[in-house]
């Protein structure tokens, strides 16, 4: 456990030193969380009856969206790890006395978690203090806050054990930036980081809910805006630490076969 | 002209050696902008109209915004990773060799896996033009493609101006996707949604208005003004400033000596 935690904190500690960049990406998030609070307004202002939020609950979860964009990013992969898959590289790491997997998962913790630790308060914080509503409140009640730090938790850990998937993949293709960008797109639309899910249609919502990638960001958020609270809350929860079981059993395995057959092609 | 056509062969072919792959990501490509659609058809589905544009208007908005910049992410690409060429040290080659500098940077990189989110553009196009009940006119039909060349003009701009900003900061600005990406994300509807601010910001500072919402008005029928037909090619006036600050910046450059 200690070296995966070593691992953890070299990561993290790197992850810390680009500050310049964070400032360039903070602006960043901030103009488009704003940008895209403008357009819901403007849909707002259409047809207030049809909105399936309130809209300072929609305006918390976009906050939060952009605050924990760095933990929950689906178009993020180490390249390191596929150029290692690819490079042959891999095979000094295959000789360190270490899980793999479980460096992999701590590495792509560690690099999310110093993105989001340089972004998030700066753009809560100025979030905050936005004119009502169109800035981010605090959760009703104190219940709620804490069933979102789990969840929150949860959902990065779903998110991170799904990543897992694909870097995997990568033992089977060669070339992964094809499988890459269409998990990309795919996880982006079904974890509603385009459009929350409570704006799909309704037919489409049972199902959404129930798919893994909903147990990422949108669990959540929509339990720290209070749309989801109380049974449904804990609902969402079980939910997620099913996947997240699911996930790193089909990860793990997967790895294992994965290990099982690897050819390292020379040089 | 026949160099810029030879190096266009030559990168097709390397590029069409990984076939798979190809495929694949050119498929991304379309689903990232399905989904992008998807996500607005799901809004129009709830709420039918935003502040009075129906989908199949927005739809027009849509694929202009998307065409152009897929047509020009494809051959400006050299621009788009141009901080890649500062940082491996690749531009000093460029710069010693006898031919101009624009036309190298041009042809060292061209995406065509971009074809995937012009294949969605032309979809939505082809749906939306007879679907939005406009009377294609010639005047309308020429609009539209001045929209278009417009919408080139400004985003070749914006990537020259982004390669120009990396002479400085060597590192690629997050910044600036913004206006690229973000103008592609948020053009989807016409600017005017987002508030007289956000309009005037893109009217003014960076021209993506120009193209994208006052000619677009014209061709809806919400305004008579022949001028709106025009409007686009100022785009290329846009073109001036930022190569310019590109040449500053080559002129600072200093290598990083990698």
């Amino acid at each position: 456990m200690k070296k995966y935690l070593s691992f953890f904190k070299i990561r993290l500690i790197a992850g810390l030193q680009y500050r310049a960049a964070a400032w360039a990406g903070i602006a960043t998030q901030f103009a488009w969380g704003g940008m895209t609070i403008l357009m819901f307004w403007a849909f707002y202002h259409n047809g207030e009856n049809s909105f399936p939020m309130t809209f300072p609950e929609l305006s918390s979860y976009i906050w939060m969206q952009q605050s924990f964009l760095a933990m929950f990013m689906t178009w993020f992969y180490d390249n390191e790890i596929f150029e290692n898959i690819t490079s042959g590289n891999i095979a000094y790491e295959l000789c360190r006395p270490c899980d793999i997997y479980a460096i992999w998962f701590t590495k792509n913790m560690a690099v999310r978690l110093s993105r989001m630790m340089l972004r998030c308060l700066p753009i809560l914080l100025v979030a905050a203090f936005l004119p009502a509503p169109f800035n981010i409140t605090l959760p009703s009640d104190w219940l709620s806050g804490v069933l979102f730090l789990v969840s929150v938790i949860l959902g990065f850990l779903v998110l991170i054990s799904f990543s897992m998937l694909i870097y995997i993949s990568a033992f089977y293709t060669i070339s992964p930036m094809g499988i890459r960008i269409l998990a990309t797109s795919v996880t982006e639309f079904f974890a509603g980081a385009i459009i929350p899910i409570p704006f799909f249609p309704e037919a489409l919502q049972p199902i959404m809910y129930a798919l893994p990638f909903a147990s990422m960001q949108n669990a959540p958020f929509l339990i720290y805006t209070g749309h989801i609270s109380g049974i449904d809350a804990l609902q969402s929860i079980a939910l997620q630490i099913f996947w997240f079981a699911a996930l790193l059993a089909v990860g793990r395995l997967l790895m294992k076969r994965a290990l099982r057959k690897v050819v390292v092609q020379g040089g | 002209m026949k160099l810029y056509f030879k190096y266009v062969g030559m990168l097709l072919k390397s590029q069409m050696q990984y076939k798979a792959s190809f495929i694949m990501t050119a498929l991304g490509q379309f689903l990232v902008s399905f989904t992008a659609f998807l996500g607005v058809y799901f809004m129009f589905s709830r709420f039918h109209s935003v502040n009075g544009f129906a989908l199949s208007e927005i739809l027009i908005c849509f694929s202009v915004m998307l065409m152009a910049f897929s047509v020009t992410e494809c051959f400006v690409r050299g621009f788009d990773v141009f901080p890649r060429l500062i940082q491996s040290g690749n531009l000093d080659r460029i710069l010693v060799r006898p031919r101009n500098e624009i036309f190298q940077v041009l042809t060292s990189n061209i995406d065509f896996s971009r074809v995937g989110r012009l294949l969605q553009s032309i979809l939505m196009l082809a749906y939306a033009v007879p679907a939005s009940g406009i009377v294609w006119t010639f005047d309308k039909i020429m609009t539209v493609v001045f929209m278009l060349m417009g919408g080139m003009a400004v985003f070749a701009s914006l990537f020259v101006l982004y390669a120009g900003i990396s002479f400085f900061t060597i590192e690629g600005l997050e910044f600036m996707n913004i206006f690229t990406d973000g103008s592609r994300e948020f053009g989807k509807y016409p600017l005017s949604i987002y508030g007289e601010g956000v309009l005037k910001f893109f009217t003014y500072v960076i021209p993506i208005a120009l193209f994208q919402y006052y000619p677009f008005l014209y061709l809806i029928d919400r305004s008579e003004d022949i001028g709106l037909i025009f409007l686009p090619l100022l785009g290329f006036v846009f073109m001036i400033p930022c190569y310019c600050f590109f040449r500053f910046g080559l002129r600072k450059y200093k290598s990083t000596g990698s």
